[in-house]
């Protein structure tokens, strides 16, 4: 069953200065979530996939194409239409520093979406536990402010954020990009973790084909705002049809440095047969 | 499958979630509390608050009314029986006169500081937050605002406000409202775009919600401290426009207090002398309280920079050289370098840290965030932060010791045979000169150039680094060139005097891997062609095993396994270090399960 499907997505930001003309990141850009599902979004920097994140979360306005959820176009919502899909889709960003505001406590953090939705306080501080017990963080973390924890800490306090209203999307924004590296593979066994036992979808975008290959069922490459190959995690991310797609995955060095010479040599290779 | 990874590597996580558990909280403290800390702030609130509770017990104070004339005491003098600062030419009692100004000055400064707060922050927080149409109308309407000439506006509109001060005050405070509004919608503006804001929309917040929960406190302090200001600002101006007689005459006020001191300034010299001192004192304590809010809201005061001093050591280094023979490169031992901690006990970031570079080598410093592999680098460049405090070791470099020496004595070798290559390429570029501009600079002062040459120099660099077009690069400003370019420049300015050591801090941890890849290159084949040695800090062991040939890992400020790195990554020696190639996310692994199907409603919790 479908859940999320963006067809031929465009969007376009405005440049500085009179007349000028607008810049267009995605020029028709189409893929499809199915529930329960992770999806990777690949990409560079520039290629647009935060984009596509951030016109799913209604945080910017496409200029062209659709984005349906649940068989519903929600792509030209009003702010106030907008906030009722909220208890659906949710967000985990990048950067576990600026995405939980400093000046509030984790169990504030939590309950704030539960409180929005009208959930009674007894309630929200009963689930706000759960919450934290499902991420596994300690229960009297929500009396602490976020710079008592580490980026790894916070970043579950972020992903117990988007879990509060059971969402059946969360788009994933580079969420273990920030963190270390033994942290970051718990983290991601934890979104694992978390999509088996609620069902719920992920959207994740990326820059690591690794990561991606690591939690995706599906994946889809982005260059330059088009899609240039999209398929099975498995073929997609190891044999690799799409030229882009071969550079990306040989310029990843990897931890062996016999293994490493060799992909050296196969990307320089690659590199000379393709200037020809 | 993924969850099957070893269970050692989520033991140390729950030992640092413990950490946090058991580690006493760090004591947060309300802003009221650090304001009563500050002296400053406690000594100006103090005065304020004395003089505001004088004007308000003014009545019980004094016998007399504040307009109470008596003819047997004009103009009589300080210490007369009953008028002990003597009274005016009208015979008003000065001090009735003085301790009635406080409360108009009060009622001046709340009326114009309120004003200006209610309209100016609204205004910010709505054209900050909403679109560029909302702003361009709240923008327009306080551009015009600040056009109004203030005073002369207040005269002319005397008619209107029939010479009450409190409609004076509202419309100066309407004119001061410009300056919060510029405040307030800066801050918005920042804010907006903080992910947190982002998170609180996705959540399903209102506008007024988010304004009110996320944005606002971000803006309270400035606006605080905003407010002592403008609240001087207010009781000057009302105390002006008395001084010059405008508005009602039965209204005490320092300024009416004032004019008339001055008007009888041969007859009793003393009598303006009173309500100066009282206006100076409530201005200067509301302009140092404003000063002590920010010190105490937006962090403590700079501390003094000290030029050319180097970075502190408590060490002093041995005379003599090291071991006989040929020194290495580089030579670290035992060193220490600690930081000050928020309670200002000196804390360890690098404790006993040994590490030899051999000429030609490339040497990888491997570590999770926090394990003080950049302090080391920096220790090594001396450019460690003046509050660090280097407290034991020593730093070799081709057997001369480097810890201890003064800028002007690192000088020589910083840049020219030791060389940087940062993280963030475009922080590390001044964007307000040409690229090309910048690198002649360093290789003018590296190799002692001059102009032309120098110029010819960095061009055949940039063309070396693998920069198509040298020229237009040359030319370009940073904000015209992607991060890979700019890192390349980067590079080419450190190898343009041929060092001998390049210490580059996580190079490539910033750009995109297809520009890593030709970053890492690049650097391999520079290595080769000058015959230098890199020290290579970074967390990715893909980078390591891609260009180092030893390895050093980093834990909490020491190494823990130093090796060749096909030995390292084959047999990994110590728990650390095999605890992190074992989170590796490897090659092979591909989730294999497949999706739940979500029509069967009962899974979700």
């Amino acid at each position: 069953m479908t859940l999320l499907e963006v067809e031929k997505l465009r969007v376009a930001f405005r440049t500085r200065g009179l007349r000028a003309k607008p810049v267009e990141v995605l020029h028709g850009v189409s893929l499809e979530v199915a529930a329960g599902e992770t999806l990777g979004l690949v990409g560079e920097s520039g290629s647009g996939k935060t984009t596509i994140g951030r016109a799913v979360l209604g945080l910017v306005k496409p200029s062209g194409g659709s984005i349906r959820f649940d068989q519903r176009e929600i792509s030209g919502l009003s702010r106030r239409e907008r906030r009722t899909l909220a208890p659906d889709i949710q967000v985990v960003f990048q950067d576990p520093y600026s995405s939980l505001n400093p000046a509030m406590t984790i169990g504030e953090i939590l309950s704030e979406p539960l409180v929005v939705q009208g959930t009674v306080a007894k309630g929200a501080r009963a689930r706000v536990r759960a919450l934290l017990d499902q991420v596994g963080l300690p229960s009297d973390a929500s009396e602490r402010l976020p710079r008592e924890f580490s980026g790894g800490q916070r970043q579950r306090v972020a992903i117990a954020r988007a879990l509060a209203l059971e969402p059946k999307l969360i788009v994933c924004d580079e969420p273990v990009s920030a963190l270390d590296l033994s942290t970051q593979a718990r983290v991601l066994d934890l979104f694992i973790d978390i999509q088996r036992r609620t069902g719920v979808s992920y959207l994740f975008v990326s820059h690591d084909l690794t990561v991606v290959r690591h939690i995706s069922h599906r994946v889809a490459v982005l260059y330059q705002g088009d899609l240039v190959e999209t398929g099975p995690a498995p073929d997609v991310t190891s044999t690799p049809s799409h030229p882009y797609t071969q550079r990306l995955l040989l310029a990843a060095p990897v931890a062996d440095p016999a293994l490493q010479r060799r992909r050296r040599e196969r990307r320089a290779r690659l590199r000379t047969s393709t200037a020809v | 499958m993924s969850t099957d990874r070893d269970h050692g590597s989520t033991t140390a996580e729950a030992a640092s979630t413990g950490a946090v558990a058991a580690g006493h909280a760090v004591p947060r403290m309300p802003m009221w509390q650090r304001v009563l800390r500050d002296p400053q702030a406690v000594i100006t609130l103090g005065t304020l608050i004395v003089i505001m509770l004088l004007g308000a017990l003014a009545p019980f104070i004094t016998p007399y009314g504040p307009n109470q004339t008596d003819l047997h005491a004009v103009n009589a003098p300080a210490g007369t029986p009953g008028y002990p600062l003597g009274a005016d030419e009208s015979g008003r009692d000065i001090l009735t006169r003085l301790l009635h100004s406080i409360n108009t000055a009060t009622v001046s400064a709340l009326i114009g500081a309120a004003t200006a707060l209610v309209v100016g922050a609204t205004a910010g927080l709505v054209g900050g937050y909403f679109g560029t149409r909302t702003r361009a109308v709240t923008e327009w309407m306080f551009n015009l605002v600040m056009t109004f000439p203030g005073v002369l506006l207040l005269i002319v509109l005397m008619p209107v406000t029939g010479g009450d001060y409190r409609w004076t005050m509202l419309i100066f405070g309407v004119l001061l409202s410009p300056g919060i509004y510029r405040i307030v919608r800066n801050l918005v503006v920042g804010v907006k775009n903080e992910l947190y804001v982002d998170a609180a929309r996705v959540s399903g917040l209102t506008d007024l919600r988010i304004l009110g929960r996320h944005v606002f406190f971000v803006v309270r302090g400035p606006i605080i401290i905003a407010t002592a200001f403008m609240a001087g600002s207010a009781i000057s101006v009302q105390s002006g426009l008395a001084f010059l007689g405008v508005g009602s005459r039965e209204i005490p006020s320092f300024g009416a207090m004032i004019s008339s001191g001055f008007r009888n300034l041969y007859i009793a010299p003393t009598q303006f002398l009173w309500p100066s001192l009282l206006l100076g004192l409530i201005t200067t304590s509301l302009v140092l309280l404003g000063n002590a809010l920010r010190d105490v809201v937006e962090g403590s005061k700079p501390a003094p920079a000290k030029v050319g001093a180097g970075q502190r050591a408590e060490v002093v280094a041995d005379a003599e050289d090291a071991a006989a023979g040929t020194p290495a490169l580089l030579d670290i031992h035992d060193l220490a370098i600690s930081y000050p901690d928020p309670a200002g006990k000196q804390r360890e970031v690098v404790r006993g840290l040994s590490l030899r570079i051999e000429r030609g080598q490339t040497v990888g410093l491997v570590g999770e965030s926090g394990s003080g592999k950049t302090q080391t680098a920096f220790a090594t460049l001396g450019v460690l932060p003046d509050e660090a405090v280097i407290t034991r070791g020593s730093i070799r470099f081709e057997g001369r010791e480097l810890i201890g020496l003064t800028d002007a004595q690192l000088r020589p070798l910083r840049g020219k045979a030791i060389a940087y290559v940062p993280q963030e390429p475009m922080s590390n570029l001044d964007p307000s000169y040409q690229v090309g501009t910048q690198l002649v600079e360093d290789v003018r002062w590296a190799l002692g150039l001059d102009g032309p040459e120098a110029k010819r120099r960095v061009l055949a660099l940039l063309e070396r680094c693998g920069i198509t077009d040298p020229e237009r690069t040359f030319r370009a400003y940073p904000h015209e060139i992607s991060g890979g370019m700019a890192q390349r420049v980067l590079v080419a300015g450190a190898v343009a005097s041929r060092p001998k050591l390049l210490i580059a801090d996580e190079p490539t941890t910033a750009l995109d891997v297809t520009v890593q890849a030709e970053i890492l290159d690049l650097l391999r084949d520079l290595q080769a062609e000058l015959g230098m040695a890199i020290l290579l800090v970074t967390h990715n062991f893909g980078v390591v095993a891609d260009i180092c040939d030893h390895v050093a890992v980093m834990q909490a400020g020491r190494i823990v396994e130093v090796g060749e790195v096909a030995r390292l990554f084959a047999e990994p020696r110590h728990e650390y270090t095999r605890m992190l190639l074992g989170s590796i996310l490897d090659e092979k692994t591909v989730r294999a399960d497949p999706p739940l199907v979500a029509s069967e409603e009962g899974i979700r919790p």
